[in-house]
């Protein structure tokens, strides 16, 4: 065995050019089926460990699939508000440790905002056990105070003290503003690759304070507009929430929480657990994630093919060599096996390369695809399905490298000591 | 199992043809004395290289037998003939014979790594002292961590009779190793091979078209007058 391994060594040093090429070849193919393995499964953890700890969601009367996306996600909008009232009563739930309230609808130049009171920054948990921290700041206390977070600061450039106003509405262009009513910066997050990167976080009673002198969905003439001062000296009952996130004293009252409140009879609601909606709404795109798997594949496919057809081609050219192994005492077995272990040397040094390339971009890659994308890559082991991905790699280069290694058998029979080309 | 046999080589009614081709060989007798250095002669076709392949035991005869150093090789399984190969013959090739990436220590010592029994006729020494002793005695000791493709011929075809040497192999088998040498350069080849094969106590069976080498041998066989398929023109291979 050590001689054939030392054989197929040579051999392949031999041909240096070939093999490197032969090389990369399954390098990035692996490079890429590992990484999309990793992007997919980063994906997916980012998006079931955007929220974490929250036992249970409660928004108005709806679909669940669409109050988890407002709430966690900031993507689309709540089809009706809750009251107060009701927040209060689940608040004061003795089965509930902790909720946060939530109310959404205006925005910041595309970024979402989001109407919150300090329980957001003492119990909302993102990624298991992580919490939004402050690199720069403190949370947002005072009526027209605002914490941003840290893709909203970066891109805008804001610092602590920058003043900004808002938009009524989440669209990228507003059509009403709140430019009359700026705020101030008094907090920046850290980041921490969710949503939260890329909202604008105010408090419950700045919100009520932009629409305190709208009318009827509309804003108010210039001469009935109520000045920032005044509303700082007034105190503005909150009414309305989009949706409350709830903590329960012990998670085994999660069912039966999520059953009292949506069959709440004071008004119409939805109380949903976030880590079944997140399964829910990952298995409804999960066609997307299968897509990207079968293109690794085939690339992995394509990328073994490779390594057949050079050690296919490379066969004639040895039929000499193995012709001279056979005369010094190489029996048919041991050139089959020089074959097969060529086909594996090749794609074991591939694999490595190519998880070591994976690695390095990542290592490269990681900041800016976490800040552009939000997407949370650890730099972490092999997972077991990589491991198993690399070993079914192997596995099939075994097969692969049997093709041109029956033929050298063949070949080797036929040939003899000399060899008829 | 290997019989006590006086011969090295002894061949009776041996026939062998190529599948659905004419007979290539119909040899009544061939016998050849263990040490002794045999010159084999005969025209292209004359069927030169299948006897070789039948003596190396790669082909196995259809009709009467093949015994090298006492051995039937018609009765070894693939693999047995392989291992007796590997353990008991020493062949050189008549150009380019050797394996391109591996130096000229490594080309020598590699039937020594491919059989323990070749490894283990050494004595006690290691591979690489007995790859030294003998390229010493082929002049070529200088030689040793070079790669074989930066060789001349003549020095090629030194480190392959060093190869087919080393572990004292009982039977060296030469195909036509000389034709790439000029005629000087042809005997000086011969005459460096019959020592170490003298002290190893080999047989030599040299194959050649070159008759002006026929006197350096002990005996000469023409194949021509001993195949009776190339005298009645069966061979067409």
């Amino acid at each position: 065995m050590k001689i054939a391994l030392r054989l197929a060594w040579r051999s392949l040093l031999n041909r240096r050019l070939a093999s490197i090429l032969t090389i990369l070849s399954v390098a990035l193919s692996v490079a890429l089926l590992i990484g999309v393995e990793r992007v997919r499964q980063s994906a997916r953890s980012s998006f079931t460990n955007t929220i974490s700890q929250t036992d249970l969601i409660v928004g108005a009367r709806g679909g669940g699939v669409p109050l988890l996306l407002y709430t966690v996600f900031h993507m689309g909008n709540a089809t009706n508000n809750i009251s107060f009232a009701t927040y209060e009563k689940i608040s004061s739930d003795p089965n509930v440790a902790w909720t946060i309230p939530l109310s959404m609808g205006d925005s910041h130049r595309g970024f979402r905002v989001v109407g919150t009171n300090a329980d957001f920054y003492a119990h909302y948990h993102y990624r298991r056990n992580q919490q939004p921290r402050f690199g720069a700041g403190v949370e947002p206390k005072a009526m027209f105070d605002v914490a941003v977070g840290s893709a909203v600061a970066a891109k805008l450039g804001y610092r602590i003290g920058d003043h900004l106003t808002l938009s009524h509405g989440v669209g990228e262009v507003s059509f009403h503003s709140h430019d009359d009513k700026p705020f101030s910066v008094t907090g920046i997050l850290e980041p921490t690759g969710t949503p939260i990167d890329r909202s604008v976080f105010i408090t419950l009673q700045g919100l009520e304070a932009i629409h305190a002198d709208w009318e009827d969905g509309a804003p108010p003439l210039p001469e009935h507009a109520i000045k920032s001062a005044d509303l700082q000296q007034r105190s503005l009952p909150v009414r309305e929430l989009s949706a409350v996130l709830v903590g329960a004293k012990s998670r085994a009252d999660s069912l039966g929480l999520q059953r009292q409140w949506s069959e709440f009879k004071g008004e119409p609601l939805s109380a949903i657990i976030p880590g079944l909606a997140l399964d829910d709404l990952w298995e409804a795109i999960s066609y997307a994630e299968n897509g990207l798997r079968v293109v690794a594949s085939f690339v992995v496919v394509v990328g073994l093919l490779g390594l057949l057809v050079s050690i296919y081609n490379s066969l004639n050219e040895r039929r000499r060599e193995m012709a001279i192994l056979r005369s010094v005492g190489a029996g048919p077995g041991l050139i089959f096996a020089l074959m097969i272990i060529e086909a594996v040397l090749l794609t074991v040094l591939g694999a490595a390369i190519g998880v070591a390339t994976m690695y390095s971009l990542l290592f490269g890659f990681r900041p800016v695809i976490e800040s552009h994308f939000g997407l949370y890559l650890p730099i972490s082991p092999l997972s077991s399905a990589e491991q198993w991905y690399l070993c079914a790699i192997v596995g099939l280069s075994f097969i692969l490298g049997a093709i041109p290694a029956w033929r050298a058998y063949r070949n080797t029979l036929s040939d003899g000591l000399t060899i008829r080309l | 199992m290997m019989t006590a046999n006086p011969f090295a080589v002894d061949i009776k009614d041996l026939t062998y043809a190529y599948k659905n081709g004419p007979k290539v060989l119909d040899i009544a007798a061939i016998q050849i004395a263990a040490s002794e250095h045999v010159f084999l002669h005969g025209p292209s076709g004359s069927g030169k290289t299948t006897l070789l392949g039948l003596l190396a035991g790669i082909l196995v005869p259809q009709g009467g037998s093949v015994r090298v150093l006492g051995q039937d090789l018609a009765t070894l399984r693939s693999a047995q003939r392989d291992r007796f190969r590997s353990s008991h013959l020493g062949y050189i090739f008549q150009i380019f014979n050797l394996i391109p990436y591996l130096n000229v220590l490594e080309n020598i010592t590699l039937p020594c790594h491919l059989s323990p029994e070749r490894k283990m006729r050494l004595g006690g020494v290691t591979p690489d002292v007995a790859a030294l002793d003998l390229c010493r005695q082929l002049n070529i000791a200088n030689l040793l961590d070079r790669p074989v493709t930066e060789l001349s011929v003549g020095q090629q075809q030194r480190v392959a009779a060093a190869r087919a040497l080393i572990g004292a192999p009982e039977f060296i088998i030469a195909d036509e190793p000389t034709s790439a040498l000029d005629s000087n350069r042809r005997q000086e080849f011969i005459e460096l091979l019959f020592a170490a094969a003298d002290q190893a106590k080999a047989t030599i069976l040299f194959v050649s078209h070159d008759h002006s080498l026929a006197p350096l041998f002990t005996r000469n066989l023409s194949l021509l007058d001993l195949n009776r398929a190339s005298r009645s023109g069966e061979v067409d291979a």
